[in-house]
């Protein structure tokens, strides 16, 4: 979606109601999220733009690697008027991926499995970012290469799913330790 | 051709982009708080930024930014090598990448994973603009569409820690944080593909100090860049930007680090200073004339019956009568510090740009490194010939006409 480029023609206050609008819409279709979706990137791409898709994908993108684990990371936006949980995520390039959180005091940091999945209220979003929630790549098998753009699937509680293609992107962070046990 | 021609400061600015900030407000207002500015961008507000930190150069066009754009204070041009390996496909993700990081920090925004998020809330009118060298197009299999070194001039004493490169990422802003950030973001995402082969930063009087549309002064006191295509004319279009091809839309840039002996300079009397030039120093007029764009009167005989321009002055040796056939000066200052006994590393980074380098750029040099009066002063100590890319769309990328 290239909403920035239609926000650079709206008047302040006709974009100001586009967006209230956005809070308010009882159940949404994509467009309604015009801030949080101005991702006209080249490589990330959110197909579930499409009228009925209950979550739109804002800058998605995945920390490169040659193997074992990486990390996803997205602005979740609910578009609807009910809350959305997403129970699991899957990708190509990595047989094994969980849903993850990071816990910690702010010195020593863990991560681990999220349990019942990324909540995200009606109407509201759900910030994935290293140091927080997560899709975590268990074992990449397929190496991910800086700009390359990597299919995602998320399946949410009701079965449905989404789609969306994250860019690879150099990272230096995003190296938790992992407790899997836990 | 002067840089009188450039337009004055855009009306754009970040928040304006931004619908003045009523839908990013409307979005927090339904957002959950989170005390860590998101991936779109959302950081923390702050005190409301000032006009200049909030100047926007806008990113998408027919042309890439940082040509016919008033040049900004600061400027970093970046010479990368590519790695070995690195291919069409490769290169392909790189552009991709890089022109994500440039659009969004130049509208200031942070790039995708930008850890340093805040730090690109300034845009400061930043512009980010991509060359492509010989090894490149070596390298994407389209040797053939590689722009031609430039013959060696006898003034040359060029130095390969000044010269070459594959890929050039220019980076220009109001603003030295922004400009370092942004810097420093685009390298994250380049070296898995390219090395650093220089990195030149170079400055002008801002636009805070010096109208903008007036021409600066180098760091010889010399008016720099009277005689330029006027942004918007016909004569700049003809001279400025490839017409067809794969460049359509785009330029070449021949950057030239030109060493300054200030030192040697110092020592020369103002008469011969303006003799070598043939301009005032105060005005920037020509020796025949009272003001700086007065037309100089190279027939015009002295006294002694010798031209007051000399045959060997730099306005007569560099003249193009053809104003579609000139070059376009973008030249910043560079100082490098001083030696232990206090003479600078100083000089002049010589940004050209033309739709031709064989027929515009090269003719001129000739001729100067023939006879120019200046020679005795100035070395030109690094070089290196790019192709400018055409700009690309909201949904494009710059370099897509090359290498998709």
């Amino acid at each position: 979606m290239t909403i920035t480029t239609v926000n650079r023609m709206l008047p302040a206050a006709l974009a100001a109601l586009l967006a209230a609008a956005a809070c308010a819409a009882p159940s949404g279709t994509a467009n309604n999220t015009v801030a949080d979706t101005a991702n006209n990137t080249v490589a990330g791409t959110a197909t579930a733009a499409s009228p009925t898709a209950p979550l739109s994908i804002g800058d998605p993108w995945v920390k490169t690697a040659r193997s074992g684990m990486s990390a996803a990371f997205a602005t979740l936006v609910n578009t609807t008027g009910e809350e959305v949980t997403v129970v699991a995520a899957s990708t190509p390039v990595s047989p094994s991926v969980e849903l993850h959180e990071v816990v910690g005091d702010g010195g020593t940091t863990t991560m681990r499995r999220k349990q019942g999945g990324f909540v995200i209220p009606a109407g509201g979003r759900h910030v994935l970012q290293p140091g927080g929630d997560h899709i975590m790549l268990m074992d990449v098998r397929t190496p991910v290469e800086p700009g390359a753009e990597v299919p995602f699937t998320l399946t949410l509680k009701d079965g449905r799913t989404v789609s969306f293609t994250a860019v690879a992107k150099d990272f230096a962070g995003a190296n938790e330790s992992y407790a899997p046990h836990e | 051709m002067s840089e009188r021609g450039y337009p004055a400061g855009r009306r754009l600015t970040r928040r304006g982009l931004l619908a003045g900030g009523a839908v990013a407000a409307a979005a927090a207002a339904c957002a959950p708080a989170s005390a860590v500015p998101d991936a779109a961008g959302r950081a923390s507000a702050g005190p409301a930024p000032l006009p200049g930190g909030d100047a926007v150069e806008p990113f998408h066009g027919a042309h890439q930014a940082g040509v016919a754009t008033s040049p900004q204070t600061f400027a970093v041009f970046a010479g990368f090598d590519l790695r070995p390996g690195t291919g069409r496909a490769a290169l392909a993700r790189l552009m991709r990448l890089l022109t994500d990081d440039a659009r969004r920090l130049t509208r200031g925004e942070p790039a995708l994973a930008d850890t340093d998020a805040e730090l690109a809330l300034l845009p400061a009118r930043l512009t980010v603009t991509f060359g492509f060298g010989a090894g490149l197009f070596e390298a994407a299999g389209a040797g053939h569409l590689a722009p031609r070194p430039l013959p060696a001039f006898k003034v040359d004493a060029l130095q390969p820690r000044w010269s070459g490169g594959d890929l050039l990422v220019q980076v220009c802003a109001d603003d030295r944080v922004t400009l370092a950030h942004a810097l420093r973001v685009l390298v994250r995402d380049a070296r898995s593909f390219a090395t650093v082969r220089w990195t030149q930063h170079g400055f002008r009087q801002s636009p805070q100090v010096r109208a903008p549309g007036a021409t600066q002064r180098n760091l010889m006191g010399q008016l720099d860049g009277t005689v330029n295509p006027r942004p918007g004319s016909a004569d700049f279009e003809r001279a400025v930007w490839v017409r067809d091809g794969w460049l359509r839309g785009g330029t070449t840039l021949v950057l030239r680090r030109i060493r300054m002996d200030l030192e040697k300079w110092d020592a020369a009397d103002r008469a011969a200073k303006e003799f070598s030039v043939g301009r005032r120093l105060d005005t920037g007029a020509p020796l025949t004339g009272r003001a700086e764009t007065d037309e100089p009167d190279f027939a015009a005989l002295g006294a002694s019956g010798l031209p007051v321009i000399s045959e060997y002055a730099h306005i007569r040796r560099a003249r193009v009568a053809d104003p579609g056939m000139r070059i376009l000066r973008r030249a910043y200052n560079y100082e490098d510090g001083l030696s232990p006994e206090g003479r600078p590393d100083a000089g002049l980074l010589f940004a050209s740009y033309q739709a031709d380098v064989a027929r515009q750029f090269v003719p001129i040099q000739q001729r100067l490194a023939e006879v120019d009066l200046l020679n005795q002063w100035i070395t030109p100590i690094g070089s290196a010939v790019f192709a400018v890319p055409p700009g690309c769309s909201p949904d494009g990328w710059i370099g897509e006409t090359l290498l998709s």
